[in-house]
């Protein structure tokens, strides 16, 4: 386990270098010089001169690199061009936001959607099953942004159980997780029917397999069987899928960070690409790149933990 | 009765398929005495599995039993309900599948599989790691104690049947089936895996019904042979009776296509010419009438009887009955 571990995380790092390096010759392969549209159009010959050098423009590709990669390595991202402040602290500023966001929407899908799918699957082509399958579809359809504008209606401006924009105030908890409810819920009421259906699936799947016929077999008690036996296995493709779902979070938390005017992640790329500030840009879209490789990372950690099978495979 | 183990009275299983009912085993007896190893040989799709599915009562959604009974140790299976059906499974009757490869959890060690199927008993965790070492050890698998840790895809496909075949024996049943348990393996591990059948079962006292396609470990192992062919029994009695005297011109075919028999070099294997009959909708009269070299008028609309050929020695044939 320890050397997969060692393997998984080494295999993380490099493929976030490896994004890196494809975000930097994104930003250079941008048609236009980055410091004629950070100036603006009446900036002048040597305005746009001393910005390219404070960027490092002017030097050669390889060694831009480098440098980007040495300053990355610092924890310095660059400087915002309109605040003149570390787009480091602006960016790690707006993370715990975001994170809170997602993982408040992941954990609340899993923890609804795997017992409903566990539930339709013992249950299958009952009643209860059908019903939760139209629901869970439903749910899947349903867009981020739709879910988002018609929870606010509904919930913060008729009923007025919830509050409706912002994050709460600072320091106060109840506050936070009252006004993280909302955009939690526009964001992961679809990964709740996605979960039912793909954890229904699988657990099918795994009930039909020889083992779990020898446990039966077995007298095992049926409790037992689905619990131990059958979960475990079938949980395995709805980690992975969780593991990469951390990154259509990711997006649709743009949508909802704006919805719900709530400070984030989401809300600062939309903002700063408005303001074409690139450092801040690339600088969150590169914590969100590492956040999702950070995030597959762990699936497969999770996935090598339970089935031993993946641990000699890598 | 009582010095049967398992008694099987008319059993018919039908499916509920998209073509219509499929019977798939029609009033068949079959006895297994206690202590004893009785064989079950027939081809692909005779109902072998479908007799044990019934036996262990883990049939498909889609089958039913229109009628029969099932005697376990006095009492009729198929109308025990599902919490006492499964106090028996695992305890009083245990199984060996086919595939050793599948029929193991792979997510969980092999200890753990041992010792959650002792849940019944009221030991310790290391009493039952205890008891699973004991019975990995008398499987042959060295050093069980480390063993016990590992995962089902750590061993070879040899090594897992043993350990299927121990965690079967370590309820000490007093039935062991065995579904073609050596079908998967290659020709010199089925014959460790006979030997060490036959030893357990001796030092177990239990019985077995041997569930085979294979007529020379059924020769090697069994006390009784029966001869299924589509969904019927067509013969039984002794290995050495059915074997040596076989009454039913199926058997006869059987054993003339068995690799071991065919004494000079040939180009073209023996083969029974023909396939099984439609079991949806079965024809008149005799099952293997289509197939038989030795048909006569009768065999078209009248259902051969079972009839004693020699002592313990049954037959359904028109050929053998005294008319």
């Amino acid at each position: 386990m320890l050397i997969y571990c060692i393997k998984r995380i080494g295999l993380g790092i490099l493929i976030v270098m490896l994004a890196v390096t494809l975000l930097f010759f994104m930003i250079h392969l941008v048609p236009g010089d980055p410091a004629r549209i950070l100036l603006g159009p009446r900036a002048t010959p040597e305005l746009i001169a001393s910005m390219s050098q404070q960027l490092g423009l002017d030097k050669p590709l390889p060694i831009q690199i480098l440098m980007f990669f040495a300053n990355l390595f610092r924890g310095d991202m660059g400087m915002d061009v309109i605040t003149n402040r570390p787009v480091a602290d602006i960016v790690f500023g707006q993370l715990p936001y975001t994170l809170s966001l997602i993982l408040t929407a992941i954990i609340g899908a899993a923890l609804i959607g795997i017992p409903l799918g566990c539930y339709s699957a013992i249950n299958r082509n009952s009643l209860a099953d059908r019903v939760t399958g139209i629901l869970s579809v439903a749910c899947i359809t349903a867009p981020a942004f739709v879910v988002a504008l018609y929870s606010l209606l509904i919930f913060a401006v008729y009923l007025k159980w919830f509050p409706a924009v912002g994050a709460g105030e600072k320091g106060d908890f109840g506050d936070q997780v009252a006004h993280l409810v909302l955009p939690a819920f526009a964001i992961g009421l679809s990964w709740v029917g996605y979960l039912s259906r793909l954890v229904r699936a699988s657990m099918l799947e795994v009930m039909g397999e020889n083992h779990i016929r020898t446990a039966r077999a077995y007298g095992l008690p049926e409790r037992l069987v689905v619990f131990r036996y059958a979960l475990k296995l079938a949980v395995l493709p709805t980690v992975t899928v969780i593991g990469v779902g951390m990154g259509f979070l990711l997006s649709a938390a743009v949508f909802t960070e704006i919805v719900f005017a709530r400070p984030g992640l989401g809300k600062l790329i939309f903002d700063s690409i408005s303001t074409r500030n690139y450092p801040v840009v690339m600088g969150s879209v590169l914590v969100s790149t590492i956040l999702f490789v950070i995030s597959t990372t762990i699936s497969d950690l999770i996935n090598a933990w339970l089935d031993p099978r993946i641990r000699a495979s890598l | 009765m009582s010095k049967n183990v398992l008694t099987i009275r008319n059993l018919s299983v039908n499916y509920q398929t998209d073509q219509g009912t499929l019977q798939a085993m029609r009033n068949v007896n079959i006895d297994v005495p206690k202590g004893s190893i009785v064989g079950v040989v027939g081809e692909s799709g005779c109902g072998k599995s479908t007799l044990i599915s019934t036996i262990i009562r883990l049939l498909a959604t889609n089958a039913d039993i229109p009628n029969g009974e099932v005697d376990f140790e006095g009492r009729d299976i198929l109308t025990l309900s599902e919490d006492e059906m499964r106090k028996l499974r695992g305890d009083r009757l245990s199984i060996v599948f086919q595939d050793p490869m599948s029929s193991l959890n792979p997510v969980l060690t092999i200890g753990k599989q041992m010792t959650d199927i002792q849940y019944r008993d009221k030991k310790t965790m290391a009493q039952k790691r205890q008891r699973s070492i004991n019975m990995l050890e008398s499987v042959g698998i060295p050093d069980p104690a480390s063993r016990l840790n590992q995962y089902p895809h750590e061993f070879s496909g040899g090594m897992r049947q043993r350990i299927a075949i121990a965690m079967a024996l370590q309820a000490e049943p007093s039935l062991l089936i065995a579904d073609e348990p050596t079908t998967a393996l290659d020709a010199t591990l089925e014959v460790q895996i006979i030997h060490l059948l036959k030893q357990l079962q001796s030092t177990i006292g239990c019985s077995v019904l041997f569930i085979s396609h294979h007529l020379g470990v059924i020769a090697e192992l069994c006390d009784y042979v029966v001869v299924i062919y589509a969904g019927e029994v067509v013969e039984e009695g002794t290995v050495s009776d059915v074997f040596k005297r076989p009454q039913h011109p199926y058997t006869e075919k059987l054993l003339e296509c068995d690799p071991a028999n065919i004494a000079q070099k040939t180009r073209e294997l023996p083969t029974i010419p023909g396939n099984v009959p439609d079991l949806v909708s079965l024809p008149s009269g005799c099952i293997f009438k289509d197939r038989c070299h030795t048909k006569i008028d009768r065999c078209d609309n009248e259902r051969p009887q079972r009839i004693d050929a020699a002592d313990k020695h049954y037959v359904s044939c028109h050929l053998r009955s005294p008319q």
